[in-house]
């Protein structure tokens, strides 16, 4: 193909140009001609569409977005906010936390290993860009059913490849959720959060600042990886029979990965970057374009400078390439010296590729001729935004008229036959087949890890300040309401955070829906960014960023809405931090909240094949209450778990077997209380002689002590539960 | 007895972390004569008799489905 140039392009108005083959509309194709005042070169055109594509741009989502802005709560911790790479929250002592989660799902369902190790990869560097050292990584997914055979082939490559690259990266994975459902096959979730802690003046920002300094892209060289990764890949609905197209995924290195962070580290403490951008989806087109436009808009980039490994790429491909493992800074010249010789220490691979230019243009050349000569902000910020048409589905006014209608357990052999099914289910059954492949103590600071209702790590040796965080979402609840789903996603992410002992103090999220063309999609989309919204404002904890994941569909079904929510907490000190297992015998169980009959939703009706009935109301001044209350009265509780899917019965299970000390539990209306939903509660272990300082509504259930599980009568050995509970993954996956 | 051989290699266009490990050791031992160095894997399949083109068509399908990954890698499949 021969160089299209901007002088070409001039000349040439009439030439044919594949934008509808690169995901653009013909509004948007005109819009850039508008824009340039002449049709863009192919340089040009490839640029726009990987950044005005769904997922660079947020074009469906933007217009909802806003509200976590506008409905913003004040907040004192929140340093940096919506629209850098990452939120930053102040967690005292001078430290600041960064956190951040991305969807990878498309790639993986492609090719399971590299496409979850690269989502790895990505957020990793987003949370590396902002100043921090990533300490901790948590992956929730989901899943078609646990015994489909897509299932068989995508489960086992995405769990190796996050245990591949996290644990080469040496960063301990502390949690995340497996959740199994049938709009999840072809579709398979891929949710990566990232944690990063660094000083408060260490934080950096992508901007490009200051005429004459420096544009640097350093980290691994260019390849053919991934090119048009993000307009064909996270914009384009799979067919019903599968990807058609098998674009090129990308491989990384989490070698060269680990070397990038430490060398990028070092960068930093000597303060020689003025701003800096990793290299994700779109590549140069978007670290170039984002960078230039967080400034004052001017940069000069010479593309034939870029390293390859592949020197046949044309500079379409080089500006669309998604290699992994790069980064692209600004540096000052004074600076650039001791720049090259900190990554010519490391080994990392460093060019200089352009200067940092007076005006507002972002002008790339390849040997000398012009073939990019746009305005940035029209690229990375200003593209199209779409009020997309929504209404409410069809399906919600049914579903919320059906009654859930389950048998419950009611003798002592149904209460057993009930509790082992929970046990056992794929949705609740223990995860260790899955987290054992992760490292979750590497580092020496994990407190915390999965199974327990919160991640949480050590921040500082020396005082013992640490972070908490959960990840959550009720599809189910989601499905029936998603403005209430959404709430209660949140509820429960931040309970989570309480009942560790950490203070919630900002959420992060990744929303994952159908086609955003889908009018219902957009509907549940629109509740559920309505929903989170509100329940942020009333709750007082800020979003500090997030992610769309759109066209999550095989044909014309779309996935639950599936809202990811993740809280950020902090603790003072880690070691008063509350375990979920009952640690001993000799202790009362008290079940703090109320319990109604919220079966819809619930796991319980889910194994009984039932979608319907309406979700639980979130009561967040309720959910504050139990918050404060568990936050002040943290050193009573011996252990303390959080009620979520599952109910009572998931609940006892896990407390348990977690240290293998029995209970013994009378219960009044014990089908429901053992398997209702209702948010907001919480079970604790206490030293009987504390039973006066619980100020909060709450029930004694039982005892703790043996080597059973007995619900009224109904006793299971804690070995057979535990022969139930932990076969179920090995039964499937092994 | 025959044997039908299988390469597999990953695509061009796609990283080779071992490969790129391998040619930055080279120069480091002395030789100095790569590149570039692309790593793959072959395999050495033994089948009763000589080897028949439907064999050969048997073991394409094979490599399709699992000794390559036809995502990032490609491979041929010869006689020996």
């Amino acid at each position: 193909m021969a160089l299209d140039t901007v002088a070409i392009a001039q000349t040439s108005p009439d030439t044919k140009q594949p934008f509808a083959e690169l995901g653009l509309k013909p509004d948007e194709y005109a819009r850039i001609k508008e824009i340039l005042n002449r049709r863009p070169t192919s340089s040009e055109l490839a640029m726009y569409s990987v950044m005005w594509s769904e997922h660079c741009s947020y074009k469906s989502s933007k217009v909802h977005l806003k509200q976590f802005g506008e409905k913003a709560p004040h907040s004192d911790a929140l340093l940096v906010g919506i629209g850098e790479n990452a939120g930053v929250v102040d967690v005292g002592q001078g430290y600041a936390v960064t956190f951040k989660i991305e969807s990878h799902n498309h790639p993986s369902f492609i090719e399971p290993y590299q496409g979850a190790a690269t989502g790895v990869g990505g957020i990793v560097r987003d949370i590396l860009t902002m100043g921090a050292r990533p300490i901790a990584v948590m992956d929730p997914l989901r899943f078609g059913p646990a015994d489909a055979p897509d299932t068989k082939r995508v489960l086992p490559g995405i769990v190796a490849g996050i245990g591949g690259y996290g644990n080469c990266l040496g960063l301990p994975n502390i949690g995340g959720e497996i959740t199994f459902d049938q709009t999840y096959l072809g579709n398979p979730l891929v949710n990566a959060l990232c944690v990063g802690v660094m000083r408060h003046d260490q934080i950096k920002l992508a901007k490009a600042s200051g005429a004459g300094n420096l544009v640097v892209l350093f980290g691994a060289k260019t390849g053919g990886d991934g090119i048009g990764g993000v307009s064909v890949l996270a914009s384009e609905t799979f067919g019903a029979s599968g990807p058609a197209k098998r674009p090129s995924v990308q491989v990384g290195d989490p070698f060269v990965e680990k070397v990038l962070i430490e060398c990028s580290l070092e960068i930093f403490a000597e303060d020689l970057v003025v701003g800096i951008q990793d290299l994700g989806g779109a590549g140069l087109s978007c670290a170039t374009s984002e960078l230039a436009s967080g400034g004052s808009g001017g940069m000069q980039v010479q593309l034939d400078k870029v390293p390859l490994r592949d020197p046949s790429l044309s500079p379409e491909e080089i500006l669309m390439s998604e290699s992994q493992e790069r980064m692209c800074a600004i540096v000052e010249p004074k600076h650039i010296a001791r720049f090259l010789e900190i990554c010519a220490k490391w080994d990392v691979t460093v060019d200089v590729i352009g200067e940092v230019t007076d005006g507002d243009r972002l002008i790339i050349t390849w040997h000398g001729e012009v073939i990019v000569d746009v305005p940035p902000r029209t690229v990375a910020h200003e593209g199209p935004v779409y009020n997309r048409p929504l209404a409410q589905p069809d399906y919600i006014n049914i579903v919320n008229a059906q009654v859930i209608d389950v048998p419950l357990p009611k003798t002592a052999e149904e209460i057993k036959a009930a509790m082992l099914t929970i046990a056992s289910t794929p949705n609740l059954a223990d995860k260790s087949w899955v987290t054992s492949q992760y490292d979750k103590y590497v580092q020496g600071n994990t407190i915390l890890a999965q199974p327990e209702d919160a991640g949480m790590v050590r921040v500082d040796e020396s005082t013992q300040l640490g972070v908490a965080i959960s990840t959550d979402a009720n599809a189910n609840w989601s499905y029936l309401n998603p403005y209430e789903g959404a709430k209660l996603a949140l509820a429960e992410a931040a309970r989570n955070i309480a009942v560790a002992g950490a203070k919630p103090l900002a959420v992060t999220n990744c929303l994952n829906f159908g086609s955003p063309e889908d009018p219902g999609v957009m509907w549940q989309f629109a509740e559920t960014v309505r929903g989170l919204a509100d329940g942020c404002l009333e709750m007082g904890l800020p979003v500090t960023g997030g992610n769309v994941s759109f066209y999550n569909q095989t044909g014309d079904v779309a996935i639950l809405p599936t809202p990811v929510i993740g809280v950020l907490g902090v603790i003072q000190d880690v070691r008063t931090r509350t375990p979920m297992g009952i640690p001993a015998a000799g202790l009362d169980l008290y079940l703090l909240g109320e319990t109604k009959n919220d079966l819809a939703g619930s796991e319980w009706a889910f194994l009984h094949n039932q979608r319907g009935g309406q979700s639980p109301t979130a009561d967040l001044q309720r959910e504050m209450k139990l918050i404060d209350f568990l936050l002040a009265n943290n050193s009573i509780f011996k252990s303390a778990h959080d009620l979520s899917q599952g109910g009572l019965a998931a609940t006892l299970v896990e407390a348990t077997l977690k240290n293998n000390v029995g209970a013994t539990i009378t219960l009044g209306d014990v089908g429901i209380e053992l398997l209702s939903e209702t948010p907001s509660r919480v079970l604790i272990a206490i030293d009987p002689k504390d039973a006066a300082k619980i100020t909060y509504p709450a029930t004694k259930i039982g005892t703790t002590g043996g080597t059973s599980l007995t619900i009224n009568g109904a006793e299971i050995s804690l070995d057979e539960l535990r022969t139930v509970h932990t076969s179920t993954f090995p039964k499937l996956f092994g | 007895m025959g044997k039908i051989v299988v390469d597999v290699m990953l695509k061009p266009e796609i990283l080779d972390p071992q490969g790129k490990a391998v040619a930055a050791a080279l120069p480091r031992l002395g030789f100095s004569f790569a590149t570039d160095v692309r790593q793959g894997k072959r395999f050495e399949i033994t089948v009763d008799g000589d080897v028949t083109p439907a064999q050969i068509a048997e073991v394409e399908k094979a490599a399709e489905v699992l000794l390559a990954n036809p995502v990032i890698e490609t491979f041929t499949v010869r006689a020996e």
